[in-house]
């Protein structure tokens, strides 16, 4: 490339210096120059580029306000139109990698821009968005930063020596981004084929070209060994919620779960509860809201001492059409109250 | 949302009316449910009969919880 690239850099409000946490909810906004990271990524790029711009918005308003703030960030995008973005590092800041990753998302699918950034590898961000971006790994904190930016730089390089031709995930240093591409091999497949297998028959390593996809998994906690001292929580995704849905939890696609007392309640009837689930029919939920979350049962349980206590708060959320990353998030906060809470055992039901 | 409250480290039981789901999830301890709108229900049996069935099943999943296993395992009410 003969001009500068042109280079815009997405920050949060931590690393745009804005400020912290208190700082989250602040909305997108376009500042002159580098700034933060920047400032270093900049100075190593040298002559060959430059961060004419930086983009910073607080990752609560961006994850709370996500079709403005995508639309906001297009029209700076689109405005400035650089030849690069550049996005984080974000480590493993969840709302920050998911942040990063849908601008990555808006630069590459609506404006053609490429993006480079880095994330720790089981950020969500990684995993939900990564075909769109040259997504370099980085530790889980901050303090990564110095292994980050020089890593990051690396390919922001190979990306201007290149003509934006970036070869593949390991020549590059990048992680994969789930893409196939025909490539030209000097050999033929069945050729290759065979040297895999008698290099694996020797008990050598060898490289596939075609890695299994690889299932998220996790292995069973240990078993109760004495229920009968055993804290016991429901939670559910059937949406059953106090009569109104006092927190308006959305019949479909849920924003939110939520946290209700089971203090004195013994049954849930009709007059008290209801399922705010949109995608079946809440006849049967309605009139007698046990059916999907069975407090009476474990009222009875609770009282025989077959279970040692009944957590007197349940969980809930609509799982229709809920994405798997709200879902994941939403039982992640769950999961670290029931421990705050001291339960030691969960149902979990789902319509 | 089963297998983030297990990877907390809380042994938990999904029960759930469709098990391919369950199990795609990654659900590790399965009870399976009745139907879709009344998992832990049935509208056509009398009010003490539905409430034995869903205490079944209620014991069920407390027996899936102070099981051991080693890999996605469903414990059906019906197979006793």
């Amino acid at each position: 490339m003969s001009n500068k690239l042109k280079i815009v850099h997405y920050l949060n409000q931590f690393f745009g210096q804005i400020g912290g946490e208190d700082k989250a909810d602040i909305p997108p906004r376009k500042e002159d120059g580098p700034i933060g990271p920047g400032t270093a990524l900049n100075n190593s790029l040298g002559e060959d580029a430059e961060i004419v711009n930086t983009i910073i918005c607080g990752d609560t308003f961006f994850n709370e306000n996500l079709e403005e703030s995508k639309s906001e960030i297009k029209e700076m995008l689109k405005e400035i139109n650089p030849d690069l973005l550049i996005a984080g590092p974000a480590f493993n800041a969840g709302r920050y990698g998911v942040a990063c990753g849908t601008v990555a998302e808006i630069a590459k699918t609506e404006l053609g821009i490429d993006v480079v950034s880095g994330i720790y590898p089981e950020n969500p961000g990684y995993e939900m968005f990564k075909q769109y971006a040259y997504f370099v790994e980085t530790p889980d904190s901050a303090a990564g930063m110095r292994s980050a930016l020089p890593d990051m730089i690396k390919i922001v390089k190979s990306y201007i020596a290149k003509n934006g031709e970036l070869g593949s995930p390991e020549e590059e240093g990048y992680m994969s981004r789930g893409v196939r591409k025909n490539i030209f091999a000097e050999e033929r497949g069945a050729a290759r084929a065979i040297k895999m297998l008698v290099k694996k028959l020797d008990g050598k390593e060898f490289e596939t070209e075609y890695p299994m996809p690889v299932f998220d998994r996790v292995d069973p906690v240990d078993p109760i060994s004495n229920m009968t001292e055993t804290k016991v929580a429901l939670v559910t995704s059937g949406g059953i919620v106090p009569k109104g849905n006092p927190d308006h939890i959305e019949s479909s696609s849920a924003s939110k779960y939520g946290e209700y007392s089971l203090e004195g309640v013994m049954d849930l009837d009709e007059a008290s509860y209801e399922t705010a689930h949109g995608g079946y029919d809440p006849v049967c939920a309605n009139k007698d809201s046990d059916r999907v979350l069975p407090v009476d049962v474990i009222r009875d349980l609770e009282k025989e001492g077959v279970i040692g206590e009944f957590h007197n708060k349940f969980y809930t959320t609509v799982g229709n059409g809920t994405s798997v990353a709200n879902a994941k998030a939403y039982a992640q906060e769950i999961a670290e109250n029931l421990l705050a809470d001291g339960v030691q055992a969960v149902i979990l039901t789902s319509t | 949302m089963v297998k983030e409250i297990e990877r907390a480290g809380i042994p938990v039981v999904h029960v759930a009316t469709v098990v391919p789901i369950s199990m795609t999830v990654g659900a590790n301890r399965i009870v399976p449910a009745i139907a879709i709108p009344y998992p832990l229900g049935d509208p056509d049996l009398g009010k003490k009969e539905e409430k034995k069935l869903r205490r079944d099943i209620v014991e069920k999943a407390l027996d899936a919880l102070q099981t051991d296993i080693d890999e996605q395992t469903v414990f059906s009410v019906n197979e006793e």
